[in-house]
């Protein structure tokens, strides 16, 4: 993507304070894009925020703009689906960095230029921070649930940890409290990717017309290797050939998976801006809940009286149960209600995404009571 | 109330109105339920099996998925008023350890479990030779999760010696309550209401 942020359809909110961000900086004119579906209540009680993770965005319920797919979790939010938009008034922002609306590295700064390497590093704390002030901005001061997958479940522990009294309930789905090193690990190749890439120009490709496509590509590739399981790239695809009946001793995508990649890889870069994948997945890196809280995590939810709900995939490599157990643990001792369970699913950490019906009903009967 | 399990219904009916409680190896969910809507229970679940967890979960139940031989440990001290390991204990690694953490979370505890002593326990063994697969004890040796038999009279020796006080004890045959003396030959399931 060469030109600045791709500006959506949806809502877009300008915050009136500046927002002052974990790493000491301020950032005024902080704008929030996002969807908004069902109606809000007259007391404003039936609110539920559903955070997106690293790569999605606030269209989780309606077709993206530039791709036309259905929202990513169109499955569960609608009329009559888990998260019932007859009864709840859903909402999903684009956080802060991203590059769907809200504020990120390819806006443009004061000085009229986009920000680049500029913007300022922010934490997932900073992207709830946003997503805190546009609760405001709309007068809503209770959330009858935050939600969220992956990232969008650690912006919903970051919530329950810093602004306590704002959830009722929280529910974080394939996520984790602390960001674990292979994660880290994982998150640096993919930036490395990026900023290998010459077209990267030290962040500064915007209105150059070259933007570091394959970098972004490369990095989106080894990622969604991560999102998977094994079981499901055997089953997926095995060791079956692309359009062709032998190998061509070459480097085409001979196999089946090489081709799938790079779909997704080339597919990705049409959607997402690199500037903003590097912001938040540095993000993700620091995420650390129990660091924030003095070294002791059942500490981060000392102060919040929401009922909780965690919840796992058996394939899910990129955050296993282990991680989600040790949630599990920290929100026992800190004495709050907790629901936990491990779902069996076959498609690794994107089950949360996926068909799973044990998903469906979990989440129904944790916002039904 | 709901309809519920014999065992079961007893235990509801000594829980405090509005107590918090905790039923490890709560299972669907059925007593924590009846606990809940009949009583007013502030009520906790922990149980081994998803699905089981999933179906309470969906029911609007906080239940954790975990073992009580492992995960006990992380609940804060007399976090509940009221512990319950029903049809449980004898299934752990390691009962002992259980009931200390479940009489440190809880300010009591019930304790259900089946008397392996039962007379028609004790007729299987001494006339057949084999492990007794009866009613209450249904799966043959090689796939039983009751993996540490006991009878109400180990079970006594075990709250004695480690000064755990019986507030109350129940013994039944089937659906019926049947006497404490001889309990140990005549009961096939035992529950008991304890605190240290």
């Amino acid at each position: 993507m060469a030109t600045a942020a791709i500006i959506a359809a949806s809502e877009v909110l300008e915050l009136a304070e500046p927002l002052l961000l974990d790493c000491g900086q301020q950032l005024a004119g902080v704008r929030i894009a996002y969807e908004a579906y069902g109606t809000l209540s007259p007391a404003r009680d039936n609110v539920v925020l559903i955070m997106h993770a690293t790569t999605g965005d606030q269209h989780v319920a309606s077709p993206h703009p530039i791709t036309g797919k259905p929202g990513w979790w169109d499955r569960m939010v609608g009329p009559g689906k888990p998260i019932d938009t007859g009864r709840f008034y859903v909402l999903c922002a684009n956080v802060l960095g991203g590059c769907m609306g809200s504020t990120g590295p390819g806006s443009l700064a004061p000085d009229g230029r986009p920000y680049a390497m500029r913007f300022p590093v922010i934490t997932i704390r900073d992207m709830v921070r946003a997503q805190v002030a546009l609760l405001g901005a709309l007068g809503i001061d209770r959330l009858y649930c935050a939600v969220g997958g992956s990232m969008g479940g650690m912006q919903a522990l970051s919530l329950a940890a810093n602004w306590p009294h704002l959830p009722e309930r929280v529910l974080a789905i394939a996520a984790t409290a602390t960001m674990p090193a292979q994660n880290i690990a994982f998150q640096e190749v993919g930036r490395q990717a990026v900023m290998a890439d010459p077209n990267w120009q030290d962040g500064g490709y915007y209105g150059t017309g070259k933007a570091p496509d394959a970098g972004l590509a490369v990095a989106r590739m080894a990622a969604h290797i991560t999102y998977l399981s094994e079981a499901s790239l055997t089953e997926k695809f095995g060791r079956r050939l692309q359009d062709r009946t032998s190998k061509t001793f070459g480097f085409d995508a001979d196999f089946q998976v090489e081709s799938y990649l790079r779909h997704q890889g080339t597919s990705f870069t049409g959607r997402f801006d690199a500037n903003s994948y590097l912001y938040i997945t540095r993000a993700m890196s620091y995420f650390d809940l129990a660091e924030e809280h003095g070294g002791l995590l059942a500490d981060a939810f000392a102060e919040c009286r929401a009922r909780f709900c965690v919840i796992s995939f058996d394939t899910d490599w990129l955050y296993p149960t282990e991680q989600s157990r040790r949630l599990v643990h920290a929100l026992t001792a800190a004495g709050a209600p907790v629901s936990f369970v491990e779902l069996s699913a076959p498609f690794g950490h994107d089950s949360f995404l996926l068909d799973v019906p044990a998903l469906d009903r979990v989440v129904a009967g944790f916002l039904s009571q | 109330m709901t309809r519920l399990r014999t065992d079961l219904g007893l235990i509801a009916n000594h829980v405090a109105r509005g107590a918090r409680v905790l039923d490890v190896g709560c299972g669907d969910g059925t007593l924590l339920r009846a606990l809940r809507d009949e009583r007013g229970c502030r009520v906790h679940g922990m149980e081994i099996d998803p699905a089981n967890v999933a179906e309470c979960v969906g029911r609007g139940l906080s239940v954790i998925q975990g073992d009580a031989d492992k995960d006990l440990a992380f609940y804060p001290d007399s976090a509940f008023d009221y512990a319950i390991l029903s049809q449980t204990l004898q299934t752990t690694m390691r009962p002992d350890r259980v009931m200390e953490e479940l009489l440190r979370i809880g300010r009591r505890a019930f304790v259900s479990f089946p008397n392996f002593a039962h007379w028609r326990v004790r007729m299987s063994l001494l006339w057949g030779g084999r492990m007794p697969v009866t009613r209450l004890l249904p799966v043959a040796w090689y796939e039983t999760p009751n993996i540490h038999h006991l009878t109400v009279s180990d079970f006594r020796a075990f709250v004695a010696e480690r000064g755990i006080r019986v507030e109350q004890a129940w013994f039944l045959t089937g659906d019926r309550l049947t006497s404490t003396s001889a309990a140990n030959f005549r009961a096939e399931h035992a529950i008991f209401l304890l605190s240290r």
